[in-house]
């Protein structure tokens, strides 16, 4: 078993990481602690106090409330997108690539789906504007809720105690 | 798997290959119910062996590990096949007596269950009254209906035999270049049903006392149209076979027979335990939902098919749930797929159930100890009738490719999920490319000879963009994970088509704070043919992979071909040439250098069917990026100007899409604004807030489009045929819509022919024939 350094983990999420530790990160069996020290270091990185439990994105986190204890879904920049047993998308803002001209700002001609038979929908933070996705489905498709996290199992699993309200 | 008990047994002799005086049927029904009874493989609730004598386990899987591999190796070097013999398409997989898969050789590990399945069949199809299973024994198995993925993948399976009794089974695999289906070409399309899908053998006994049998050699190889690679290919499988039985005699000449017999069994568990384990130890538990398309537009007047009910427009729909429960196993249900159709896209459950582990070794199973107790400890469920799970005997699958990858695409963004949650940010991938195009065709060579080819440069496309660095370049495809573009001088010489350039794609890796890898283009000039032919195969108007977090998914495919170019004559007078540099088709440069009565083809059928070359002629195989990761605003400036001067993003795309202010100095240098790219970068977040709607908003307005009923018809056979599959599907569809109780749609009112949709015979319904049940239905 493998054991990094809080400030390894964090050259990790910057993309910082020397390649002989984050090799060894991929070929070695997982170090368990990496929870810890990675919401550890994410905690540091926004301006807010409600505690990370589940990250879903680069800007995106299941937090508990420091308020609450509630368990919601939270951009980096402060933005709230309600419970996080609720689909965040629902709360979002949304464009939808539905046209060649509009795929023609992505991608040169020929090389974007055909908008008949795809479409981009573009799921944006309704405060800061951070593309949290993109989703690339036919036309009429529900919006896809993602991720239905089981997050007391998950604290098992990891050996620490799970928030009050999962 | 189910447990099938009531087979024909006329004239069988039970318990004469067994030691345990069972037939092989009732002793794998044995295994099948004591694991079902105690969920334990063949209720091993220890490892006995495993435990009081480690070393002895390690030494006999290390003797088989490192024989498979090593068989591997030499076997390769006996077949011409580049196929083979460049891209490695082969592998060698040992069986327990029931068919589990024990240890497999690197290579084509899909194959891990493909074989078993076969194994399966003949073990419950009482193979062992007849045709008799017997010492120097070999089967040759190709069908799809009991589990291959595609026809030109040709199974040689081989019994093992200790002082008289059946101790297991050793089989080997090659992708052939061609099975003599209507089109040439190892996955060639234009066939709708298995009647054109080549060559189709079905477990035949195909040699005795070590020797294939005259019968099968002359009418194999006058069923394909390369003879010469499919015999060399045989001979691979065989001495593979044959070298690796030879290791499992020494083996248990020096371990004893029951210590083999007791590892054969404990090995599977192990493995069972093992996925289990490192499920707990990456993923997070709970529901992932995930979805994945890809096209099939066959209305197009380059798809020339035999039967008019195939002339249409069709959608592959996958969408997947994966339940990761509190015991660490997990459950991937595919409840809402679209129906099989007329074309050589459908698979089948053991396609998936076995071809799954391919993807799996490259991330949750990164391991050499893969088998079959992998499939253990995960569920699968693969709904009757839809494409997963004909329910038709007359399905075509030479290229179920196009629909395993596409689908698969979703599952590694279902499992990043996990590991990006628990920070395992170096596991996570946004998805595989779709690996394609397929050149392929064939008809006379430049030796004279009636030819068909089928280019594995697709082994390596760009791979999906990861949290911590972007995706591979030209790398990689999902279902060979050790891919490798071959050799330009090798495909000359096993094709008559000239290499006018290959250069990385400009723009196919999607964008994102990490990019997708980059896939490449070949652009190839037909030469010394005499009668040739060419298709297209790979998607065009859709994309199967999507991004992860922020990311686009990768460029989707297009087509170049061009006839009457009139290069042979631009050669001669020293006139430019197009030279496989074609970076921007906002600005196609191609058409530049060709002659003014130049037919040219560019645009997004990117599947056909075989149309005629001439030399002189052009084939652009353009091999797809992968998807990126992350809000592209997020890539460093840094990176965003390596990829400028790279020519791996079009600067129009750098400003439009990475926010970036770029100049370019008198060398051709690109530079960033550093200052005010940031500034940039504000203004678009702006610019998204004020363009885009309130998700909740939007969804009122497609709802409105739903009731009307507004989309292409493409989009809406789709939907009706995961409808009329799945009463699951349309509920959850009609509860997120919110419409109507008495809302439906139904494929008959699209107007579109419906083969098959309501009137159809599967396979079971043939008489004596007993298929062996993989998944839930
Ligand atoms: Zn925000």
């Amino acid at each position: 078993m493998s054991t990094y350094t809080k400030k390894q983990v964090k050259d990790l999420v910057d993309g910082d990481l020397d390649w002989d530790t984050l090799h060894k990160m991929l070929s070695m069996p997982k170090d368990i602690e990496r929870y810890s020290n990675y919401v550890s270091v994410l905690q540091d990185q926004v301006s807010w106090d409600d505690k990370i439990i589940i990250p879903v994105g680069p800007h995106l986190y299941i937090v508990e409330t420091v308020k609450d204890k509630e368990l919601v879904t939270k951009c980096r920049c402060g933005h709230g997108f309600g419970d996080y047993t609720l689909n965040w998308k629902l709360n979002a803002l949304v464009y939808i690539r539905d046209s060649e001209e509009k795929m023609n700002q992505v991608y040169p001609k020929l090389m974007a789906p055909d908008t008949d038979w795809q479409v981009y929908r573009e799921y944006y933070c309704p405060t800061c504007g951070t593309m949290h996705d993109v989703e690339v489905p036919t036309p009429w498709y529900p919006v896809m809720h993602d991720f239905e996290p089981d997050i007391k199992t998950f604290f098992d699993w990891v050996g620490l105690p799970a928030p009050v309200n999962a | 798997m189910t447990i099938q008990e009531n087979i024909v047994k006329a004239g069988a002799a039970p318990g004469s290959l067994l030691k345990n005086g069972l037939t092989l049927n009732d002793n794998r029904n044995r295994i099948l119910k004591k694991t079902t009874d105690s969920g334990y493989y063949g209720g091993l609730t220890e490892l006995k062996f495993k435990e009081s004598d480690p070393i002895g386990f390690e030494r006999i899987f290390s003797k088989l590990r490192a024989g498979l591999v090593n068989s591997r190796e030499v076997a390769k070097k006996i077949a011409a096949s580049p196929i083979v013999e460049q891209e490695g398409e082969l592998c060698f997989t040992l069986y327990n007596v029931a068919g589990d898969c024990i240890c497999t050789s690197t290579g084509i590990i899909i194959h891990v269950g493909t074989m078993g399945a076969a194994i399966k069949y003949m073990i419950q199809n009482n193979w062992e009254d007849n045709p008799g299973i017997s010492p120097g024994d070999m089967f040759t198995n190709n069908d799809c209906q009991i589990g291959n993925v595609h026809p030109c993948d040709i199974m040689t399976i081989v019994p093992i035999f200790h002082d008289g009794n059946l101790i297991g089974w050793v089989g080997g695999v090659t992708h052939v270049i061609d099975v003599g289906a209507v089109g040439p070409g190892s996955m060639s399309n234009g066939q709708i049903q298995r009647f054109g899908d080549g060559i189709q053998i079905t477990c035949r006994k195909t040699g005795i006392n070590d020797t294939p049998m005259r019968d099968w050699l002359h009418e194999s190889q006058r069923n394909v149209r390369t003879p010469k690679y499919w015999i060399l290919d045989e001979k691979t499988r065989i001495a593979g076979c044959h070298m690796i039985r030879d290791i499992v005699e020494e083996t248990v000449v020096e371990e004893g027979i029951e210590a083999y017999e007791t590892f054969a069994m404990e090995v599977i568990e192990d493995g069972r335990r093992g996925l289990i384990s490192r499920i707990k130890a990456m993923t997070i538990p709970g529901k992932y939902n995930t979805v994945a398309f890809v096209d099939v537009p066959y209305t197009h007047e380059d798809v020339h098919v035999p039967s008019p009910f195939a002339k249409v427009d069709t959608i592959m729909h996958a969408p997947c749930t994966i339940t990761i429960k509190s015991n660490a196993t997990w459950r991937l249900d595919f409840e809402g797929c679209s129906r099989w159709g007329w074309h050589t896209y459908n698979a089948n459950p053991v396609a998936f159930t076995s071809g799954i582990w391919v993807m799996m070794t490259q991330t949750l199973v990164p391991t050499e100890r893969i088998n079959d107790g992998a499939r253990y400890a995960t569920e699968f469920r693969m709904p009757k009738g839809t494409w997963t799970n004909p329910d038709d005997r007359r399905t075509a699958h030479s290229d179920a490719w196009h629909f395993l990858v596409s689908s698969w695409s979703s599952l590694w963004r279902a499992l990043s999920r996990s590991y990006f949650g628990r920070g395992y940010l170096e596991e996570v991938n946004a998805g595989n490319s779709n690996p394609c195009n397929w050149l392929q065709g064939g008809g006379i060579n430049q030796e004279e000879e009636i030819h068909a080819v089928n280019s594995f440069e697709t082994a390596a496309c760009g791979t999906g963009a990861c949290a911590v660095k972007d995706g591979l370049n030209h790398a990689a495809a999902i279902w060979n994970p050790e891919g490798d573009m071959g050799d330009i001088e090798i495909w000359e010489l096993a094709e008559p088509l000239l290499y006018m350039g290959r250069k990385i794609k400009t723009n196919t890796g999607g964008y994102g704070k990490y990019r997708g890898g980059l896939g490449f283009e070949t652009l190839r000039m037909v030469w010394g043919s005499a009668d040739w032919t060419m298709f297209f195969m790979g998607n065009g108007y859709m994309n199967s992979d999507w991004g992860l977090m922020g990311g686009y998914p990768s460029a989707t495919g297009y087509r170049f071909e061009a006839h009457k170019t009139g290069l042979l004559d631009r050669i001669k007078e020293g006139q430019s040439l197009p030279l496989g540099e074609d970076r921007d088709p906002d600005n196609p440069d191609y058409e530049n250098h060709l002659g003014p009565d130049a037919i040219v083809k560019r645009d997004k059928q990117c599947i056909t069917t075989e149309a005629i070359y001439e030399n002189g002629d052009l084939y652009l195989n353009y091999l797809r990026g992968g998807p990126g990761f992350g809000d592209p605003l997020d890539r460093k400036i840094e990176e965003v100007r390596e990829d400028l001067n790279e020519n791996f993003v079009l600067p129009e795309y750098a400003v439009k899409v990475y926010g970036v202010v770029i100049s370019q100095d008198s060398e051709g240098d690109w530079t960033v604004d550093e200052a005010k790219t940031i500034a940039r970068r504000m203004a678009i977040r702006k610019e998204r807030i004020a363009r885009a709607v309130p998700t909740r908003k939007w969804m009122e307005e497609e709802r409105g489009r739903i009731m009307d009923k507004k989309a292409s018809v493409q989009v809406q056979q789709m939907f009706a045929s995961s409808f009329f599959l799945s009463e699951d599907f349309l509920g959850k569809f009609k509860s997120f819509w919110d419409l109507p109780d008495d809302w439906e749609l139904k494929e008959e009112s699209l107007g579109i022919p419906m083969f098959g949709a309501k009137h159809h015979m599967d396979l079971s319904e043939l008489p004596d024939v007993h298929p062996v049940v993989f998944c839930e239905e």
